[in-house]
C-alpha cells in the first residue's frame, strides 16, 4: 500500500469522524428523547416521513459511517491477520458498498413511508 | 517492560480497549439496524411488527449496551482527535475522564426512559 493512499485513508478517517461526531451527538439526542414512552413506528415515521431534513441528515450520517467502519476494520483486521492488498480490498469495499446500499435504503424507506 | 498485563493495565490501554471493541460492535450491528429501518419499506405496520418484537428484554438490553457503546466511541474518537490534531496541552489528559463521563451520562439517560 502506497505512502499516499495511506495518508487519504488517515484523512478519510478523521475527517468521517469529524462528521460522524456531530451525527452521533444529534442521533443521541433524538434517541433519548424518542424513547420516553416507548417506541412506535408511527412517531418514528411521524418525525422522518416526507422531512427533506431527517433525509439529509441521515444520508450524510450513513455514508459518513460507510466511509469509516470499513477504514477502521482494515486498520484492525491488519494487526490480527495476514490480510493485506487487493483481498483485502475488495472485501472492505464491499463492506463499504454493502452499508452504503442498506443504509440509504432504510434512510428512504423512513422518508417515504 | 514484559508484553503482559502490566503494559496493559493503564488507562490509555483500556481507552483504547474499549475504543476497538465499541467500533466492531458497531459495525457488526450497523447492517441490522438497517435493515431493521429499512421493514419501513413495507408501510408502518411491518417497522411496528418489527418494534414489537423488540420489546424483548434482552433486545432491550442489547440496544442500551449498543448506545452505550456508540457513546464511549464517540467520546473516544474525539479524545484521539484532539490527542491527533491539536497541539499538546495539559488538559487532553484530562479528555480520557471527560470520555468515560460522557459515556456514563448517556448510559444512564437511556437506562432512565428505557
Amino acid at each position: 500500500m502506497s505512502a499516499r493512499t495511506e495518508t487519504r485513508l488517515w484523512i478519510a478517517q478523521r475527517a468521517s469522524a469529524a462528521v460522524l461526531a456531530l451525527c452521533v451527538v444529534v442521533h443521541l439526542i433524538v434517541i433519548v428523547y424518542a424513547m420516553q414512552g416507548g417506541l412506535s413506528a408511527a412517531e418514528i415515521l411521524a418525525r422522518t416521513r416526507g422531512s427533506i431534513g431527517w433525509l439529509a441528515f441521515y444520508s450524510v450520517f450513513v455514508l459518513a459511517a460507510a466511509v469509516h467502519a470499513p477504514i477502521g476494520l482494515r486498520a484492525v483486521l491488519m494487526e490480527w491477520t495476514r490480510a493485506r492488498g487487493w483481498p483485502l480490498a475488495i472485501v472492505l469495499h464491499a463492506f463499504a458498498l454493502a452499508l452504503a446500499v442498506v443504509g440509504l435504503r432504510a434512510v428512504w424507506a423512513v422518508f417515504a413511508a | 517492560m514484559k508484553n503482559d498485563y502490566r503494559a496493559r493495565n493503564h488507562p490509555a490501554w483500556w481507552a483504547f480497549a474499549v475504543h476497538r471493541v465499541s467500533g466492531l460492535a458497531l459495525a457488526a450491528f450497523l447492517p441490522f439496524h438497517f435493515w431493521a429501518l429499512g421493514q419501513a419499506l413495507g408501510g408502518e405496520a411491518a417497522l411496528q411488527g418489527f418494534l414489537v418484537w423488540a420489546e424483548r428484554p434482552l433486545v432491550k438490553a442489547s440496544e442500551w449496551g449498543l448506545v452505550v457503546l456508540l457513546a464511549a466511541h464517540m467520546a473516544g474518537g474525539l479524545r484521539l482527535l484532539a490527542l491527533e490534531l491539536l497541539p499538546w496541552r495539559d488538559w487532553q489528559k484530562a479528555l480520557l475522564a471527560g470520555a468515560a463521563g460522557f459515556t456514563i451520562v448517556v448510559g444512564l439517560a437511556l437506562a432512565l426512559v428505557l
